[in-house]
């Protein structure tokens, strides 16, 4: 269990301020915020690479805030994954071990253990100027995990990659988290958080502003920054059906929403952005293919427009004009009809 | 119009980078030319001469390997750290580059000689400076060390901090970080500062000649000959000790990017 209490550190003209938050054991923890949030500031402190200010870190009940780096056994993958140019994959992955006192065979033992269940296995002999930025990036995350550390600290892993590469690799992610590891994943993608994290905290300029299970923070963002960060504020835990002809999501109360979608069967989650819902007085026809009658449960004045909630048999935010809010007269209480395209849902699988 | 302006701009320059070179070249040919075969295969018997080249390659040697103990560290200091005075720190390490090497000498002299702290330090385990290879090592590290402490100072600069990060991470300490990452990291420039300061000690003759005339080193046995018979008795020398230097910077050169390609390492 990692926890950080208050941290605080000025760094040039911008500062953390007092951030806490505690990762329990087994927890994946997502700390989710814009670049220059001050995400990759919380990680080196945590991993000893910078000293705070003030505030105190603890792991597994142990004061870590002032122990050498070396000695802190937290395992770091780093942005541009710093894997080791001039080490084979072999020495890479082995390189924690000479701090130990392992002989040779247990070396070997542990270095091949951990390079088949990232299945690199095959790549020990190779140099780093050799591999391909996904290879890279599972030796750079085999490199933490051979020092078995306590918890290990992710900072943006997925963001060099490209879109295929990603979701395997965030399949491997879950992989590693399932087989019993604590982790702590800094992102600025809202869709990571969501796929990845058992919990989310949302840290902007410095503070963390909110923190929760992700079904509590994307539904009820605190603020205005994390609802419009994460924007993603109509979002239902959903499975996806390709066995038909077309398409399906279909939600947990049997909804069916008709979706465009590349990926295979299975659960995740359907987002549709509040701008993106089209709400109309009366049944129409529309090229939207997703149409529901909807009544209005709740309004509040947006920058720039009005936030309808819906109940459609599932919540639905959606965003208007004013001047359509008052010619459709939109008030709580009213039925509507609410329409979005198919190609306007989005799938992020678990 | 522009592409031929371009290309007649690039005949200036080429026509320019020719002259550079054959500014260079000419004097050195011209006395090859001269140099007849024979005598640079006499003069190259010659114990004095041969006792010479071995003297000169020996200190040189001897003063790099000595003061890259401290040199390469001092490196890697400027290149990390930020500190008061940094910019001070860099202007001495440049000096001995910009101030006349007879005054370097002269300089050294009273530094080493055997009424000083160090002179006497030296004395009393029995090494004595002015007169004495240690003496001309000293000199010759003195003029040269600017090299070796500039280059590996770019070498260390270019070595991404993360991957020193990344290392302490991995439990390790901070100077198995510097042996297995740092180190490696910046050998090219490592490598290249040791060739440049081993071959600008060899070609030292100011400073030298002040500290010790004697033992003789072939820069000074150069200027003897020179001072005592005239040029064309100079001028095998010279040869011989050029195309010695040559031989060994080739094959240093050769050596050490055998060694930067294995580790590059494009094994496929």
């Amino acid at each position: 269990m990692l926890e950080v209490e208050k941290i605080s550190k000025v760094y040039g003209n911008f500062s953390l301020n007092e951030v806490s938050f505690t990762v329990g054991k087994g927890d994946y923890f997502i700390l989710l915020g814009e670049s220059g949030a001050g995400k990759s500031l919380v990680l080196e402190t945590i991993a000893g690479l910078i000293l705070p200010d003030a505030g105190s870190i603890r792991l597994n009940g142990q004061e870590i805030t002032r122990v050498r780096i070396q000695q802190r056994g937290i395992g770091m993958v780093f942005q541009d994954h710093a894997v080791f140019p001039h080490l084979t994959v072999g020495g890479n992955l082995a390189y924690s071990l000479h701090s130990t006192r392992l002989n040779r065979e247990n070396r070997r033992a542990k270095v091949l253990a951990v390079a088949s269940e990232l299945g690199i296995a095959g790549l020990l002999d190779r140099h780093p100027a050799t591999l391909s930025g996904g290879e890279m990036q599972r030796v750079a995350l085999g490199r933490a995990l051979v020092q078995e550390p306590a918890i290990l600290l992710l900072d943006e892993p997925l963001s060099s990659l490209d879109a295929k590469l990603r979701t395997d690799l965030r399949r491997l992610l879950r992989r590693i988290h399932r087989s019993g590891r604590t982790i702590l994943h800094v992102t600025h993608d809202y869709t990571e958080a969501l796929s990845l994290g058992t919990r989310i905290a949302v840290i902007h300029k410095g503070t963390i502003i909110q923190e929760g299970i992700p079904g509590e923070v994307f539904n009820h963002p605190k603020s205005e920054f994390v609802a419009h960060f994460i924007g993603a504020r109509n979002f239902f835990p959903a499975r996806l059906d390709t066995a038909g002809p077309l398409t399906h999501a279909i939600l947990a109360n049997g909804i069916k929403f008709r979706i465009l979608s590349n990926l295979d069967t299975g659960e995740g989650y359907v987002m549709i952005r509040p701008e993106d819902v089209l709400v109309s007085a009366a049944s129409v026809q529309t090229s939207a293919t997703n149409s529901f009658p909807a009544t209005i449960v709740d309004v509040v004045r947006y920058a720039g427009g009005m936030e309808l909630t819906l109940d459609a048999g599932f919540e639905v935010q959606a965003l208007v004009t004013p001047e359509s809010y008052q010619n459709m007269q939109l008030t709580i209480g009213n039925e509507c009809w609410i329409h979005f395209k198919a190609s306007a849902i989005q799938f992020i699988p678990e | 119009m522009l592409s031929s302006s371009v290309s007649s701009l690039r005949l200036v320059f080429i026509l320019l980078g020719a002259l550079v070179l054959l500014f260079i070249v000419a004097p050195l040919a011209g006395m090859f030319l001269e140099t007849s075969p024979v005598s640079i295969f006499e003069t190259a018997r010659e114990a004095e001469v041969r006792n010479s080249i071995w003297l000169t390659i020996c200190t040189s040697l001897a003063a790099t390997a000595f003061f890259s103990v401290a040199a390469i560290p001092l490196a890697y200091l400027l290149a990390r750290r930020q500190f008061r005075f940094k910019k001070v720190v860099t202007g001495i390490i440049d000096l001995p580059v910009v101030i006349p090497h007879s005054a370097a000498g002269i300089a050294l002299l009273g530094f080493v000689s055997r009424n000083s702290v160090v002179g006497r330090l030296g004395s009393s385990i029995g090494l004595d400076f002015v007169g004495h290879p240690a003496g001309i090592a000293v000199a010759m590290a003195f003029v040269s060390l600017p090299y070796l402490i500039n280059s590996a100072r770019d070498g260390f600069a270019g070595v991404p901090v993360r991957l020193e990060k990344a290392a302490l991470s991995l439990g390790a300490s901070p100077f198995r970080v510097f042996r297995t990452i740092s180190l490696p990291l910046a050998w090219r420039n490592i490598v290249s500062g040791l060739i440049l300061m081993f071959a600008r000690g060899m070609s030292e003759f100011g400073a030298v000649i002040v500290i010790a005339y004697h033992p003789i080193i072939t820069p000074v046995l150069i200027y003897e000959r020179f001072g005592s018979f005239g040029l064309k008795y100079a001028r095998p020398v010279s040869v011989v000790f050029i195309l010695i230097c040559l031989a060994l910077f080739i094959a240093l050169r050769w050596l050490t990017k055998e060694k930067e390609e294995k580790s590059d390492g494009v094994t496929g």
